[in-house]
């Protein structure tokens, strides 16, 4: 495993340096723009929500940052991933590489647009006079495990892609669906206990709510949450690498 | 012991329908039962082996085959029937103008490629400027790439694999790169990569060049293999004349 990074790991720099150039190469605010714009999602929703829909729920900011956070890293890796390994068909038919480095250098991307994103969401924390606690090192969990969540669905979508060309706009409009079964805007607490449960179903909702139990309300959740988490993030990553490995040299007849 | 054995490989490929229909249409054709796909041995019963330092040529015309068998060798694709077993690394250049960005610069280019090719940085860092300078790019080095003629995209292409020390070398027409003068140069250092012991296969259109340089000719037609050995100039005879009869 090791060695085989090692061997490949000058490819791998070079393909993330090509993706991170290629996307902010020819704009004036760069990578300025990756923090702005969750920034100007944030506002809009915060406008809507607090001032027509009435929800004055304390920490409102936060608890819609936290959603929009997760969300935001989440829909972009997926929608990313998913053209990394038909974008780079010319690269895989001609040189015997691991297919997967293409997939893994977009999610470093996405992965350090998360990161900046991050910094900002504490700087709103402290603005919405969040307390800082302990208990905050417990972000790592999700973050980690949304990482390779995150992965797993980039494995699973770019295989697709490369099979069905039209996944792209299916997998819109489920994003779109996935967004608002999210809970990013409004809370669960008015649905009856069996639909609630039901949430608990999307992943994308679990990461989310674990943001929220930390920051917002300074609890940890239990252990069985944790372990949810796992699952769904284990899953999609096992099934991602399976059809990477059974698919690994039928991509090419695709393309 | 032979550096690259062949044994009985077949290679299946697939045509037809399924190649950029959405998921829509596939569910749809499958229900009506309208969904096919063609599939036609692209190789089929290959058996060969090569000694080190052998040069062998491959020759056929097109959709011999001859491709399809490059991939497998290098790894890209796997036989569906039958084995085969190389020793050492293997480079392979296949269709060595694509795969580069044109967005991107020569010099980005220049690495990237480089790193494909499985080079190192150092080894990047220390040869770029030879890399640069006989691919005859100095000016161009941050120039976006799609602004290069396809003459000289071949030639930069040319130029970093050119560096390549595998013990098995692969190379799909990529010896006729470039004008004249390049030719020659190209010529001439891929002879060197050649006499440093390496293994090489070779598949090109021109006879000539085959009688040339290899020691041993293997002709394909529609995936057989019609004639495999060291008689090179027996088989490209016979080979000429197959294309003089059509």
């Amino acid at each position: 495993m090791l060695e085989k990074y090692k061997k490949h790991q000058f490819l791998f720099e070079e393909l993330v340096k090509r993706d991170f150039k290629k996307k902010y190469k020819r704009t004036v605010l760069g990578m300025g723009w990756s923090i702005l714009s969750p920034l100007a999602m944030l506002l809009v929703m915060r406008l809507v929500f607090t001032h027509f829909f009435g929800r004055t729920m304390p920490h409102y900011t936060t608890y819609l940052f936290c959603g929009n956070l997760v969300y935001a890293y989440f829909s972009e890796s997926a929608t990313q991933g998913m053209t990394s390994l038909l974008g780079n068909a010319a690269i895989f038919t001609k040189v015997n590489v691991p297919k997967y480095l293409f997939l893994l250098s977009k999610n470093c991307q996405t992965l350090i647009n998360f990161g900046l994103t991050l910094a900002v969401f504490f700087i709103f924390c402290l603005l919405d006079r969040i307390a800082f606690t302990w208990k905050f090192v417990f972000l790592l969990y999700p973050v980690a495990l949304l990482m390779l969540f995150n992965i797993g669905m980039g494995l699973v979508l770019s295989a697709l892609f490369v099979f069905f060309r039209d996944i792209q706009y299916l997998w819109s409009i489920f994003s779109q669906l996935l967004m608002y079964m999210s809970a990013i805007f409004y809370s669960i607490e008015s649905f009856s206990p069996a639909v609630q449960y039901a949430f608990l179903l999307n992943p994308v909702y679990l990461f989310i709510r674990y943001f929220r139990k930390i920051v917002i309300e300074a609890a940890v959740p239990s252990l069985a949450f944790h372990l949810l988490m796992a699952f769904d993030a284990a899953a999609v990553l096992l099934l991602g690498c399976w059809m990477y490995r059974k698919y690994n040299t039928e991509f090419l007849y695709y393309v | 012991m032979s550096i690259i054995e062949l044994k009985d490989v077949s290679i299946r490929y697939k045509v037809g329908d399924f190649k950029a229909i959405g998921l829509k249409d596939y569910v749809i054709r499958k229900i009506k039962k309208d969904y096919h796909v063609q599939e036609f041995w692209a190789d089929r019963h290959i058996t060969f082996s090569l000694e080190k330092g052998d040069m062998l040529g491959i020759i056929g015309t097109n959709g011999a085959g001859k491709s399809t068998l490059l991939k497998a060798i290098s790894g890209i694709m796997k036989p569906t029937e039958g084995r085969v077993r190389c020793q050492g690394n293997v480079a392979a250049l296949l269709e060595l103008g694509s795969g580069f960005d044109g967005e991107l610069t020569v010099r980005e280019n220049t690495y990237l490629r480089g790193a494909m090719l499985g080079y190192t940085r150092s080894f990047m860092n220390d040869r770029y400027d030879e890399i640069i300078a006989f691919a005859e790019l100095m000016e161009f080095q941050d120039h976006p790439f799609r602004q290069l003629s396809s003459g000289m995209k071949s030639r930069l292409a040319f130029a970093i694999a050119s560096f390549v020390n595998p013990s098995i070398l692969i190379l799909d027409e990529v010896l006729s790169v470039g004008d004249g003068a390049f030719r020659r140069r190209s010529e001439k250092k891929m002879m060197e990569i050649i006499r440093g012991g390496a293994t090489t296969l070779l598949v090109s259109h021109s006879l000539e060049q085959v009688r040339a340089l290899c020691s041993k000719v293997l002709w394909l037609h529609k995936g057989e293999q019609l004639a495999f050995g060291e008689n090179v100039n027996d088989i490209c005879g016979r080979y000429q004349d197959f294309l003089d009869r059509r």
